[in-house]
């Protein structure tokens, strides 16, 4: 991985909690994704401001026992297939709650 | 010029008033749309329909509803309807037949639907013992057949496209003119909202519980929206999950069989 990556979550989405899957539609087209508990847990945690390599290191890997670097590598891969989709937003800088990054990318 | 002639066509509790100049397609609305008619209701919101020889819109067959300047526009090969929100009112100009009004009635109150928490869903549904059932499917799972085989103390609301309200905690089926191959309008009756049945056909009669994650994605498969528009898309998300939230939603597997209403109600 190249650099600290900063994840926020797209103002055109709708999303809600049902039983232990995060549901996550875009309002743009009206994909609907079905998030299992580990990209729950990066999805509720992107606010921004912390990086995914602090997301991993201190909620996914305490909470599943997996290596960091394994971990690191789905979670990029993950992250990147939202941002794709639009409901995602990347940045190589913290993300400001009312606009995104000049350094935003996908 | 000839003096405009209405009618008032109430589908699921909104009296949608039609004005027109055209005696043959008053003459048509009245026809289809009979057990729907009411004249006394108070209408929610009007159309005047400009009835024309052929029309000509850019976009074929390709439906396309969008909201420019706080006005919805609907447009496809054989109609095309503005809408203002705000005022009630709105235009339609189409030829004289029932098809192209039925499609213009569809999105119109899966919008009106849309901002007050309920949906129209490709769905059969019926009343029994003073509830009603929703069986929701693709083309093919079996509304219509197993709209054929309720027994005489059912009420037929739909076998096609139902028709939910949300009303306090609960939700409200209601009977609709759109069928399908039974080609037989629904009742122009209503009942609270019991349960969701996810219909597939099979070897034999069972309902299964199903989870709330799948049953808000198999229900959005099932859910009639047409806008292009980011804030109906929200609205109708959590729409679904509302309603899943508060009503039983099953899968129904039924062998084409009367039995499978042993099951029901």
């Amino acid at each position: 991985m190249s650099g600290e990556i900063y994840l926020a979550r797209s103002k055109s989405i709708a999303a809600r909690m049902l039983g232990d899957e995060m549901m996550v539609m875009s309002s743009r087209d009206s994909t609907l994704f079905s998030l299992n508990p580990v990209a729950s847990i990066i999805w509720n945690a992107a606010d921004g401001l912390t990086s995914l390599n602090e997301i991993v290191t201190t909620r996914i890997c305490p909470a599943f026992d997996v290596e960091v670097n394994d971990a690191l590598r789905d979670a990029e891969t993950f992250a990147r297939e939202l941002a794709e989709h639009g409901i995602l937003l990347l940045s190589e800088a913290p993300i400001e709650r009312s606009g995104h990054s000049p350094q935003e990318r996908k | 010029m000839a003096r405009p002639i209405e009618t008032n066509i109430e589908i699921g509790a909104m009296p949608i008033l039609v004005r027109t100049e055209s005696a043959e397609f008053l003459q048509i609305l009245q026809k289809r749309y009979a057990g729907f008619i009411n004249p006394h209701a108070a209408p929610v919101f009007g159309f005047d329909v400009d009835i024309v020889e052929s029309t000509e819109n850019s976009n074929g067959t390709d439906l396309s509803v969008r909201r420019v300047a706080g006005r919805w526009v609907i447009e496809r090969g054989d109609l095309r309807a503005e809408w203002d929100a705000g005022a009630n009112r709105g235009r339609i100009r189409q030829t004289a037949n029932p098809y192209s009004i039925d499609a213009a009635f569809r999105i119109v109150h899966t919008l009106l639907l849309a901002t007050s928490g309920g949906l129209l869903v490709h769905a059969a549904s019926s009343i029994r013992n003073g509830k009603a059932y929703l069986f929701a499917g693709v083309s093919g799972a079996g509304k219509t057949t197993i709209s054929r085989l309720a027994p005489p103390d059912v009420t037929l609301l739909t076998d096609e496209i139902s028709y939910v309200r949300k009303t306090g905690e609960g939700y409200v089926a209601f009977g609709t003119p759109f069928a399908g191959e039974l080609a037989e309008p629904g009742e122009n009756v209503s009942a609270p909202l019991a349960a969701v049945y996810l219909l597939q056909q099979g070897p034999e009669n069972r309902i299964e519980p199903v989870a709330d994650a799948e049953a808000v994605r198999s229900l959005l498969l099932s859910v009639l929206f047409f806008a292009l528009d980011e804030e109906m898309v929200r609205l109708v998300f959590q729409a679904a999950c509302d309603l899943v939230a508060r009503v039983p939603v099953q899968r129904l597997t039924f062998a084409p069989d009367r039995r499978v209403w042993d099951l029901i109600g």
